[in-house]
């Protein structure tokens, strides 16, 4: 009988197909989707626009101009983290800011790592001038460009929290901060739960100083405010050139807000508010601090 | 028991594309393709329906045939192509009657997808780099294809408030390369001379055909409710676009564009829309994170794509068109379909 011969026949050792199919598949699959995507790029450009090539060709260009022309000096810039995301938060001022390039360069060349800083979009909107600005770290103020920056991508962001207010106001108000917005980087900051980093700058006000300003050329080129500086004085180029005035930068302790859980969906607003005014006083104060210790605007 | 599924536009691109992947998935039972043109592509068993772009008999065939699935591909991007009186029959009025079918009392109809583009967020300076689904355009839409696809997709919204038992995907797709489609960009690129706008080299992501095709069966297949940006990785600024095409760009001023590009577009050698313009002169990024959590993986990145796309042209540029030139014969059509002659087990290839 079938039966009794299979029970006498020595266990034959048969290949199922369950053995040869094993049960928990090796993951192939795993790996595949490991192994990225063919992309042929031959630039290297990023998708905030910044290029690592153009930005070490304007690192190199700029490099005279930040040690011999402004002399930047920091102080504190330990206080800057190495990695990690961070939000760099300053005082802007001249009519075209110098500004943003000295803190992007000394950043980038001493901590040796990229600095996005962000910017009115009327930057973007303008030929030539819009996409030099984002090959070299510019991105477009923006709360979702923030925080991806910020959380996604754990990088160094620069933002002026006065906006154009900052650079558009005249000489005689001079290191009087303006409004800090609407407190929006404190919370994209506490959104993407990373340390709020306050500078001070003494130098700017005095590299391309405003005169007064004409609206209506302004409102005609689309342009947040038009200057009139004392650069113009020098002719068509000088308006362009900034005056050598001594940079100083004070980096002032990181702001870090422990009990605020990253990823709401919203902040309150008054605490919102009082950080922002915080913040505000912190670099006003550290300014009049500069400000007092300062003997020449030239040589510092 | 397997999908019955209708196609929308079935002789424009992505229809017969679409109509002819899913003839190869044995789930797929009955396959429903409505247009107002014969197809232009070989189809084995797909049913042919002749309809005007209001899709009137469409409740008819709905209730006719029981069909589960409707995918609209049927939707222009592409303004360049028709008038804008046109395009707003098709896609607005098309849309709204499609969906009251869709709708209607004892309706079969389950899920839902629809093909729409990321010009819905339009390409402004104010614009976030990248769009996630949830994200508003950052300024009201002035194209009449964006104000168009707007529209659509409001009434997309509708539908699938008013029918929570139906799967309803929106997929949003950036700009489409690849060998076989035409588009501005790629007429664009073909040139010997690629047309930028002077001052301006903006990036903006591309998308394979291939992967078009196989996020609309992805949807299809899968139960992925909502919407969904569908873009390869990584934003390439136009410059390197052409780097890859191996073409120089010709400036165009930035301002005017349509007045200097008028005798090239004479000759219909560049067409540009207002949204084209506007893409090269601020680009735009949308976040395609959502869908790949959703479990699709795409083939090619946004590079890749247009690598596939030069590579493609230039073998073509060599050995000429691959395309077979198919005339749709209705009774030869019909014959393969309905005659008790053929033998239908053996005829599916």
């Amino acid at each position: 009988m079938a039966d009794e011969d299979a029970r006498d026949e020595p266990h034959q050792p048969r290949t199922t197909t369950a053995e040869i199919v094993p049960l928990h598949l090796p993951p192939v699959a795993d790996e595949h989707e490991a192994e990225p995507v063919h992309d042929p790029r031959p630039g290297d450009v990023d998708e905030w626009g910044r290029s690592e090539r153009v930005r070490g060709w304007v690192r190199k260009a700029y490099d005279p101009m930040y040690r011999n022309w402004f002399r930047a000096e920091w102080e504190g810039l330990d206080k800057i983290p190495t990695e990690g995301g961070a939000l760099l938060v300053a005082n802007h001022a001249g009519a075209i800011p110098s500004d943003a390039p000295t803190i992007m360069h000394g950043v980038e060349t001493e901590l040796e790592r990229p600095v996005y800083g962000l910017a009115d979009q009327f930057f973007k909107g303008t030929p030539v001038v819009g996409t030099l600005w984002s090959r070299t770290g510019g991105v477009v103020a923006h709360p979702d460009n923030a925080y991806r920056l910020l959380h996604d991508q754990q990088q160094l962001v620069l933002v002026f929290p006065e906006g154009s207010k900052g650079p558009g106001k005249t000489y005689n108000e001079r290191y009087r901060l303006r409004r800090f917005g609407r407190g929006g980087f404190v919370e994209i900051a506490m959104r993407a739960g990373v340390p709020i980093i306050p500078i001070a700058v003494v130098g700017a006000e005095e590299s391309m100083p405003i005169l007064f300003k004409v609206p209506s050329v302004a409102r005609a080129l689309g342009a947040p405010y038009f200057p009139v500086t004392a650069n113009m004085a020098f002719g068509p180029l000088g308006a362009l050139v900034h005056f050598p005035a001594k940079f100083k930068l004070r980096v002032l302790d990181p702001v870090t807000f422990p009990d605020v859980e990253p990823d709401q969906p919203r902040y309150s607003r008054s605490r919102i508010m009082d950080e922002s005014e915080a913040i505000r006083q912190q670099i006003q104060e550290a300014l009049f601090d500069m400000l007092r210790q300062r003997r020449s605007v030239w040589f510092g | 028991m397997g999908k019955r599924v209708l196609i929308t536009g079935l002789s424009t691109f992505w229809g017969g594309r679409v109509a002819q992947a899913l003839e190869a998935d044995p789930d797929v039972d009955v396959i429903i393709g409505l247009d107002t043109r014969e197809p232009t592509v070989k189809l084995e068993r797909t049913e042919y329906v002749r309809s005007d772009e209001n899709y009137s008999i469409l409740s008819r065939i709905v209730k006719a045939t029981g069909v589960d699935t409707i995918a609209h591909t049927f939707l222009v991007v592409d303004s360049t192509t028709m008038s804008s009186r046109a395009m707003h029959e098709i896609n607005v009025i098309g849309t709204m009657n499609l969906f009251a079918a869709a709708s209607a009392a004892g309706s079969t109809v389950r899920k839902v997808v629809v093909k729409s583009a990321a010009l819905v967020y339009g390409s402004s300076p104010k614009d976030p780099y990248w769009f996630r689904e949830t994200d508003k355009r950052a300024v009201p839409a002035k194209t009449r294809v964006e104000r168009s696809l707007l529209e659509v997709e409001s009434y997309v919204r509708d539908f699938a408030r008013d029918n929570p038992h139906v799967t309803l995907s929106l997929l949003r797709f950036c700009n489409v390369v690849g060998p076989d489609i035409t588009t501005p960009l790629t007429k664009s690129l073909r040139l010997p001379l690629v047309p930028k706008v002077a001052g301006y080299d903006p990036r903006f992501q591309l998308v394979h055909e291939d992967d078009v095709v196989a996020a609309l069966l992805f949807a299809i297949d899968n139960e992925v409710p909502g919407i969904y940006n569908v873009a390869g990785d990584g934003q390439i600024p136009w410059s390197e676009t052409m780097a890859i095409a191996g073409k120089r760009g010709i400036p165009m001023p930035p301002f005017g564009i349509a007045l200097a590009t008028e005798p090239l577009q004479q000759f219909g050698l560049v067409d540009f829309a207002p949204e084209i313009i506007e893409l090269l002169k601020y680009g735009r990024g949308i976040d395609n994170r959502a869908f790949k959590d959703a479990g699709f993986a795409y083939e090619y990145t946004s590079a890749g794509a247009v690598e596939a796309f030069v590579q493609a042209m230039r073998l073509r540029d060599t050995v000429g068109s691959n395309e077979i030139n198919y005339r749709y014969e209705e009774d030869v059509e019909k014959f393969f379909r309905h005659s008790p002659a053929v033998q239908r087990d053996q005829t599916t290839t």
